[in-house]
């Protein structure tokens, strides 16, 4: 156990790995929705209730949110890791990140199947 | 590298700390590294703001009066100039991100390509945040 700290990287592959397969979910998302966005002259109300309506649309945003989670995570984390040093205030705003986190996805699909 | 060169070279203070002048006015960071401090700074502002989108999706989604709200709420200048800056934020992370993935296949690694696709991630996304903003509004 030399070194090894709670708050530093699991020293896989599998996050490095997360982060790119999260990272072309999301891309594949973006350009749909931009296509989405822009082939709709003029949004109103009825038309955005509907998009989110459909099934497809509220599944597929749910993924985007559950790779969003762990793609902001593994960022976040490796931000912390480069400019916070003390491992207790580290592990405290991890800890905080990941709590953050969890709740977004929850109130994303509260949003979603409300 | 010629005799003068090496003299330049020797005579430069070593070793270099680094702090605060140093990183603003000494060393220069090269092309790819603005594109990977933008990239980090980028993420940090989308993960900083997700809150602040997720309620305004909330709101949107939740009545038509909401939507209204919102609707009102984000043709205000200031709210509209911090959503194209997020706008900014997201194509930047994206071409950025896109092109991190070619490296990481082995793509254009050398200096010279590696160069042209920075100066393209940072026009691309400009681009993009440009015809985004113009298309939303």
């Amino acid at each position: 156990m030399t070194g090894r700290t709670v708050t530093g990287a699991r020293y896989g592959l599998r996050d490095w790995l997360a982060q790119r397969i999260t990272a072309t979910i999301m891309a594949v998302y973006s350009v749909i929705a931009v296509v989405v966005f822009i082939s709709n002259k003029n949004i109103t109300y009825s038309v955005w209730r509907d998009l989110f309506a459909q099934g497809w649309m509220r599944v597929a945003t749910l993924l985007f949110a559950a790779s969003l989670a762990w793609h902001a995570w593994v960022g976040v984390r490796d931000i912390l890791m480069d400019y916070v040093k003390p491992a207790g205030l580290r592990l405290a705003l991890e800890v905080m990140v990941l709590l953050t986190i969890a709740a977004y996805v929850g109130w994303t699909i509260q949003i979603l199947w409300r | 590298m010629s005799e003068a060169a090496v003299k330049t070279t020797a005579r430069k203070s070593r070793p270099k700390y680094l702090n605060l002048q140093a990183l603003l006015f000494e060393i220069r960071l090269p092309l790819p590294g603005w594109v990977s401090i933008l990239h980090r700074i980028s993420g940090a502002m989308l993960f900083l703001a997700l809150v602040w989108l997720l309620w305004m999706l909330d709101r949107s989604l939740a009545s038509e009066a909401g939507f209204g709200k919102i609707k009102h709420y984000a043709g205000l200048w200031p709210v509209k100039l911090s959503l194209l800056v997020l706008v900014w934020a997201y194509c930047h992370h994206f071409c950025a991100g896109i092109r991190y993935l070619f490296l990481d296949l082995d793509k254009g690694v050398d200096l010279e390509n590696a160069r042209l696709s920075s100066w393209i991630v940072l026009a691309a996304s400009l681009a993009l945040t440009v015809f985004l903003g113009w298309k939303l509004w």
